[in-house]
């Protein structure tokens, strides 16, 4: 029978229960007792009422525990006294001691003879003792009444200790049963199909405690800020550029953009080189491109004065990865100078670059770079920053600042800072700039057309956002799978 | 007259003026007792790499000075150049600061600059050296030739005795000198410079001689300037005369040195050449996107960015000096007027272009696949292109597999030996780092992976590939197969079949090809022990890989 039930049915008999008495009678564990008493008032119904009491009670210390198994200090001494006496310094060296030569000398069991010829020795006083603090603090183990009198010279002994224990005074309820009607825990169909739902009681439910865990797909936390960063270059009319195509030429990742074969840009500790396949073919580069850019390298032209150097095809034609999705970009631009007629354009991608850097919490050999370009006829830096206001108002940031910069490729040339609330600073956010024309003239870009263009990476703003510290937190196979399936709908313009 | 002041950067505003100008203070630092200002400067903007050209610059933008003029004066010494040089370092270029005086900080910042163009235009000295020497010391006309290194002998600077070239060169090999010595080694001759009595000035580009050494007491520079490039050690020479003639008796006055080449001919150096450009002020004052500044504003504008322009009608005259060899073309004027007036006073315009956007069919469709797997319950992973060797070829037991794939020459580590040929080492990797996840564990990928293909201009073509792996207590090969006939319908495909293979991935007899019409497109299977335990994997694992191009 279970306990609840016991209760029950001992109160359809008797008036009330004392669940310390109750307990001590039927050898039950008081605290399962409670436990049952507790379940039986959580029940909708008042089968019955519980009264809290609590009553003191005296326990034995570990020390009082002590001298209920081995005897107390002062007996332990006095049997230790044999009938011939024991010299005083033999009888001292007994664990404890002191206290018990002091306790038996005090109740009159020990006399010393100090005179004694073999120096102080102790005799017995009486022929025999009770140990009456041992059968004390027995009676008070097994809760025999004892004298309150003596109760306080045990305390002060530190032989007992007060434990306040709580117990129930147990009566019938208001809706008394023995029948105990189970609340249900939830609503079934069984209960719809046979309407008893209509009849049962329910479980309070606890509105506290987390739902279900739900087992789902999850999208990566990064990949998640490119969609939103793609959907904003969609809403302002962006096209896409086609960026698969990781293994690029110096041609087109450098030269074309007017970037001169010294530009340490192009060294080995800046640049992964292809071993295999280690060149492009020349024969596959336009050729008539190719000569305008080596002869604007060489000796400038479309009113540049150039670099002044031998420019080695050997070096175009060097396999890499490439180190920015602009060499994407001038393809494009490339591809558009070569219709009939210039049509205006705005153009953007998002994917991977590569870098040969000595790698660190915040840089990685490969990122994600974001870039936006437009291509029309009389674009100004004033057009420049005001897209830029544009596009970074999508991501929430109003404050911008610009600051001259340089880039190879691209003149006048613009970093980008945003002011950040919660660094308290202005952070470098991107780069921007107006392609040179030493860029755009050779792939026959009209004379009044301009590109304006700016580019950031995906990582360092999505690191901002999330107050993530190192990047190898945020992608590669090291990144730990809750924080991507923890990691919440990206909200790029909700700051 | 330099306009040096220690305190001027403690100034407030001072952070704004480098913004505003386009440099960027970027550290204040303690060292030794002393405070630093460290500066970040344009990379093309070699006239500001050294505090008297940085604070010239500074205050001609403020107004506060203007544009010095420089007077070149007739040579007085010559150097000869010899025909040996040709093919180890073909150029020198020299000039003569006369009457100069040095104090302890402007002689450390001579010392300086000439560190940071070696660095940057010289590229570690590749291109362009320096060397700079007490003219009182020695005696032309000069000698600028190539010999054999056991003839080279002197004493090199800091040095105590006098050695040949090899003994100089295995000291050198063990100090701060080592990187320079490849530039010239390879060469069956090294370059000297010397005075008229045979006394060594320098051995480009690695190292000065003892004897003419120049002190805080030197009273009269000769600087030499070697090259394998003709305009950048014109451009050296020019800067470091631009900056430091300055503390010359007649400030500003360069003494030229007559360089006479193998065939003969003569000219003089440095240059210190301005060249007059003339442009539309219209043109201008239209990219800039500055709409209503005159012609005369626009003069201003560059005047404060040292370069002098004065109106000529319609046009702008602009003379560019021998300190900005970074302006190319009109379009570095059009920066520095938009500089000169503030980039952030100019007026924003939004481009007044109407257009549709189009996206990438092959990004459209990998998104929608990628939402589709998620749908199914698996979580995306973002891994790295790169990889070891191993990883695509004998960790997956298929050791050919490595002849497929792109191989880079430089990498750092084994972890960027290749592109990747398949996205499974990546997710393999992943589920190793995982270990504490719930089981199964359900990981996806839809990301690039790179071949060799002879076809393409590059030689190698990007896939757009999808890979899921699951990985539990079971081999779960039916989730991954029921995964493909869930993503297959959702792709709306019917025309696919899978096809038992012996490929040595998979567990032998549970691995199959994914076939698309006849054409093999993918394939899915439990991996192979021995490939799990390579990726140390301790759970049994099934894999779905598959080319997501066919269905573009």
């Amino acid at each position: 029978m279970s306990l609840d039930q016991v209760i029950l049915n001992t109160l359809s008999e008797q008036k009330e229960i004392d669940s310390l008495i109750f307990a001590s009678e039927n050898g039950l564990d008081h605290q399962k007792l409670v436990g049952a008493i507790k379940s039986l008032l959580s029940l909708p119904k008042e089968y019955i009422k519980a009264e809290q009491k609590q009553i003191s009670v005296w326990e034995l210390t570990d020390e009082g525990k002590s001298f209920v198994a081995n005897g107390s200090y002062e007996f332990v001494l006095y049997s230790a006294v044999t009938k011939d006496g024991i010299l005083q310094k033999e009888l001292m060296k007994m664990p404890n001691a002191k206290i018990g030569f002091s306790k038996a000398m005090t109740l009159g069991w020990l006399v010393i003879d100090k005179k004694h010829e073999d120096g102080p020795t102790v005799f017995r006083k009486v022929d025999d003792a009770t140990d009456v603090v041992k059968t004390m603090l027995e009676d008070i183990n097994t809760q025999k009444k004892v004298d309150e009198k003596k109760i306080q010279d045990l305390k002060k002994r530190k032989l007992i200790t007060p434990v306040v224990t709580k117990f129930y005074l147990v009566t019938k309820g208001t809706s008394f049963n023995t029948q105990i009607e189970r609340p249900e825990a939830d609503l079934t169909a069984d209960m719809l199909q046979d309407g008893s739902w209509k009849e049962k009681s329910f479980k309070e439910y606890n509105f506290k405690a987390k739902g279900a865990p739900i087992t789902s797909g999850y999208l990566h936390p990064l990949l998640k800020v490119r969609t939103e960063y793609r959907r904003i270059f969609l809403d302002m009319g962006f096209s896409e550029m086609p960026t698969n195509k990781f293994v690029e030429n110096g041609f087109w990742n450098f030269d074309a953009l007017f970037q001169p074969q010294q530009h340490p840009a192009r060294d080995a500790h800046d640049t992964f080189f292809i071993s295999n396949p280690e060149m492009t073919d020349a024969s596959k580069l336009p050729a008539d491109y190719l000569e305008k850019v080596k002869s604007t390298h060489e000796n400038g032209g479309y009113g540049s004065t150039g670099y002044n150097y031998d420019w080695k095809i050997s070096e175009a034609q060097k396999n890499i990865l490439r180190t920015h999705t602009t060499a994407v970009s001038a393809r494009m631009l490339y591809k558009l100078a070569q219709q009939e007629e210039f049509r205006p354009v705005k153009m953007f991608s998002i994917d991977r670059v590569f870098r040969n850097e000595t790698l660190d919490a915040t840089h990685l050999a490969e990122f994600h770079q974001i870039e936006g370009l437009v291509a029309d006829r009389n674009l100004t830096l004033g057009h420049l920053i005001g897209i830029l206001y544009a596009f970074f108002k999508k991501l929430g940031i109003e404050k911008l600042k610009f600051k001259p910069a340089y880039n190879p490729y691209t003149e006048p040339s613009m970093e980008i800072f945003s002011y950040h609330p919660g660094l308290k600073k202005w952070v470098e956010i991107g780069n921007s700039g107006m392609f040179r024309p030493e860029m755009l003239l050779p792939m026959g870009i009209p004379k009044d057309v301009n590109v304006i263009a700016w580019g950031l990476s995906l990582e360092r703003p999505t690191m901002i956002k999330y107050g993530i510290n190192n990047i190898r937190e945020l992608i590669g196979h090291k990144v730990n799978l809750n924080m991507v399936q923890e990691n919440p709908i990206c909200r790029l313009n909700k700051v | 007259s330099s306009g040096i002041n220690a305190e001027w950067p403690l100034r407030p505003g001072f952070e704004d003026l480098c913004f505003d100008f386009g440099v960027e203070l970027d550290d204040i630092v303690e060292e030794e007792g002393i405070t630093k200002f460290k500066i970040d400067i344009p990379a093309n903007r070699y006239d500001l790499l050294c505090v008297e050209g940085l604070s010239q610059g500074l205050n001609v933008f403020l107004g506060k000075t203007t544009l010095p003029r420089y007077t070149v004066l007739r040579a007085r010494e010559r150097l000869h150049v010899d025909g040996s040089v040709e093919g180890v370092r073909p150029y020198v270029v020299a000039a003569v600061l006369r009457d100069i005086t040095l104090t302890e900080d402007s002689y450390n910042s001579f010392i300086l600059l000439q560190d940071k163009l070696h660095q940057n235009i010289g590229r570690e000295r590749s291109l362009v050296s320096i060397g700079t020497h007490d003219l009182d010391t020695i005696q032309g006309p000069f000698k600028y030739h190539a010999l054999p290194p056991p003839e080279i002998k002197f004493q090199p600077l800091n040095q105590d005795t006098v050695m040949t070239a090899p003994q100089m060169f295995d000291i050198f090999r063990k100090n701060y000198l080592k990187p320079y010595l490849q530039i010239i080694e390879s060469s069956p001759v090294y370059p000297l410079i010397t005075d008229v009595n045979g006394t060594v000035l320098s051995l480009p580009p690695v190292i000065n001689g003892n004897h003419s050494k120049i002190s805080l007491s030197t009273r009269n520079i000769f600087i030499e300037v070697t090259a394998k490039d003709r305009k950048k050690a014109g451009i050296v020479l020019d800067t470091i005369c631009g900056a430091f003639s300055e503390y010359c008796t007649t400030p500003h006055t360069i003494e030229a040195v007559e360089i006479v080449q193998a065939d003969g001919s003569t000219f003089s150096s440095p240059k210190m050449g301005s060249r007059i450009e003339e442009y539309d002020s219209a043109e201008l004052c239209l990219k800039s996107g500055i709409k209503t500044a005159t012609p005369e504003q626009l003069a201003d504008l560059l005047t404060k960015m040292c370069l002098r322009a004065s109106v000529a009608g319609e046009k702008l005259k602009v003379e560019i000096g021998p300190t900005r060899h970074d302006i190319l073309h009109q379009c570095d004027v059009e920066e520095d007027i938009a500089i000169a007036y503030g980039y952030n006073n100019i007026p924003q315009v939004l481009p007044d272009l109407y257009t549709i956007a189009v996206e990438q069919d092959v990004n459209k469709l990998s998104d929608s696949v990628r939402e589709e797997l998620a749908r199914c319950g698996f979580t995306e992973v973002l891994t790295f292109s790169l990889c070891s060797r191993d990883d695509v070829s004998v960790n997956l037991r298929i050791p050919e597999a490595v002849g497929g794939a792109v191989q880079i020459s430089n990498p750092k580590t084994f972890e960027f030996q290749v592109v990747r040929t398949t996205l499974l080492p990546g997710m393999l990797k992943t589920a190793s780092c995982n270990r504490n996840m719930p089981l199964p564990l359900k990981l996806f990928e839809v990301s690039d992976i790179v071949v060799k293909d002879t076809l393409t201009e590059t030689g190698t073509k990007n896939y757009r590939y999808v890979c899921a792996l699951f990985a539990g207590k079971t081999s779960g090969f039916e989730v991954v197969h029921g995964l493909l006939d869930r993503v297959m319908l959702m792709l709306d495909v019917k025309d696919y079949h899978i096809q038992q293979t012996s490929d040595p991935m998979f567990f032998p007899g549970r691995g199959a090809d994914i076939i698309l019409g006849t054409k093999k497109i993918g394939h899915l299977g439990i991996l192979h022990p021995e490939v799990l335990e390579k990726f140390d994997v301790t759970l049994p694992c099934s894999v779905l890989e598959f080319n997501l191009d066919p269905f573009v």
